[in-house]
């Protein structure tokens, strides 16, 4: 039994050590001579992916990877994942990029190399478009919803004033509810979150204030691939000077790309 | 399997936890008097058969008995200021007590007075009463005796239901619970500390509603 288990493993290991390096080969190459280039993106994280009403994938990261795989001229083939399994896709060779709302965090960056940001994702307050909240001290007599324990509520009760009244909520459903019923002045919380609240009440759009933490999202591509993420860090560049990423952003995000981006 | 129990990771946060406390108290002690007051002019009206005002009772009673808590404090909170009526998170929280409580009491007060036997009302009219004394000596402290122990269980319930208030951020003692929890990750030991407090304030109220009983209602001396 326990012999085994060790040819199962060493069949494992194998099987892992072949696919690996299926995937050091020069990607650029590869992907310019099968004419075609394979993309996990989210299916579950509008306005980043989704699945449409035509039951095909649309949002934010879908369009990028079609800008993309336009620049190289090749076909676009769509992997949805999920984010738990977006970088084992990548790693093992299934997929040749990711572009699924991923974040830069060092355990990350010890697995994969990430490209330039290409969209902007980050923690806020939020506001009517004339409230008048320039600064940290603006927020003294405010009401703010957030949603109790999440990054946003930490963040925001380290540094909001002491006249600031925080009132936290168990969900995000009951955070937007505060907001959109006039409970509360202002709410913090993504601009993910915004987006999804501007699509079902356009009347009372939150528009950001102050920004508690940023968090862009990257391309990630496989480790030792010099020629692709570099091609990748071009396309972006471009279509950051051209505008394209711009009006994606306009698009899905409801907001220009940020100009530090 | 072996768990290391940290309960000065909660005991840090014990002014928040006490003050969550007295605010529940709070709650309830408001709640309680002006939801077992509407319940007193309900149970009067129902059981007289006042109309129209009987009929509206009834319909109040069927519509608070028979939906959640929680739905009824959402509406209040969330819900009304679509209306123009936007109450605080504390407002909300006594409205919606004082609704639920009255609902209950109505009934639960309203049996009371039925189960007062006719004659006695015509043995005060024989000794002259005033409709005042009457109602007071004769329909409503009986009535109250009767079902004192009914009345307190539901005051109970719904101190322990104000619970719920901590979903549209009212700080009280379960707000308090959940945020320390939501910052130290000590789950078990916060809800172990906030049952207890639950428990004692539990067994207080119900020691102190019973001495009022004995002494304000069944006129022991």
């Amino acid at each position: 039994m326990r012999k085994f288990h060790r040819t199962l493993l060493g069949t494992l290991f194998a099987a892992l050590a072949f696919g690996a390096s299926t995937a050091h080969a020069d990607a650029l190459e590869d992907i310019s001579k099968a004419g075609v280039l394979k993309v996990a993106v989210p299916q579950d994280f509008p306005p980043f992916g989704s699945v449409g009403p035509d039951m095909k994938p649309r949002g934010l990261d879908i369009d990028t990877a079609q800008l993309l795989a336009d620049k190289l001229a090749v076909k676009l083939e769509l992997t949805p994942v999920n984010s738990t399994n977006r970088i084992p896709f990548l790693t093992t060779g299934k997929v040749d990029l990711v572009i699924s709302s991923l974040g830069k965090n060092p355990e990350r960056e010890a697995v994969i190399d990430f490209s330039a940001a290409y969209a902007p994702f980050y923690l806020g307050v939020f506001g009517p478009e004339d409230a008048a909240i320039a600064s940290l001290d603006d927020l003294n007599g405010k009401t703010i919803s957030v949603t109790r324990g999440s990054i946003e509520d930490i963040e925001l009760s380290n540094v909001a004033p002491k006249g600031a009244t925080i009132k936290r909520f168990e969900d995000n459903n009951s955070t937007i509810a505060a907001y959109l019923s006039g409970q509360v002045e202002l709410i913090a919380s993504g601009n993910v979150v915004m987006v999804a609240i501007s699509e079902r009440n356009p009347k009372r759009v939150p528009s950001m204030k102050i920004k508690l933490k940023d968090s862009p999202v990257y391309v990630g591509v496989n480790k030792s691939q010099a020629a692709l993420l570099d091609k990748v860090n071009a396309i972006i560049a471009d279509a950051k000077t051209d505008g394209s990423l711009d009006a994606l952003s306009q698009k899905w995000l409801k907001q220009p790309l940020p100009a530090g981006l | 399997m072996a768990y290391q129990f940290d309960f000065a990771a909660v005991l840090q946060h014990s002014d928040l936890l006490l003050q969550g406390a007295a605010f529940t108290l709070g709650l309830t002690a408001i709640g309680t008097l002006l939801g077992v007051g509407l319940g007193i002019v309900g149970a009067i009206l129902r059981a007289w058969r006042i109309r129209p005002f009987d009929r509206i009772f009834g319909v109040y009673v069927e519509l608070i008995r028979n939906t959640p808590f929680i739905v009824q404090l959402f509406f209040i909170f969330f819900g009304l200021p679509s209306l123009g009526v936007r109450l605080s998170e504390w407002e909300a929280a006594i409205l919606a007590m004082v609704i639920n409580l009255g609902a209950y009491s109505t009934e639960i007060i309203r049996a009371g007075i039925q189960a007062i036997p006719h004659g006695q009302l015509e043995a005060a009219s024989a000794l002259a009463m005033s409709r005042f004394e009457t109602f007071r000596h004769v329909v409503l402290r009986p009535a109250l005796g009767k079902v004192w122990p009914a009345l307190s269980s539901q005051i109970i319930i719904v101190m322990l239901g104000s619970a719920v208030c901590s979903q549209i951020s009212t700080e009280e003692l379960s707000f308090a619970a959940n945020f320390i929890q939501s910052r130290n990750f000590r789950a078990f030991e916060t809800y172990l500390l906030t049952t207890a407090l639950y428990l004692i304030m539990a067994i207080g109220i119900r020691q102190l509603l019973a001495w009022v009983g004995r002494r304000l209602i069944m006129g022991a001396r």
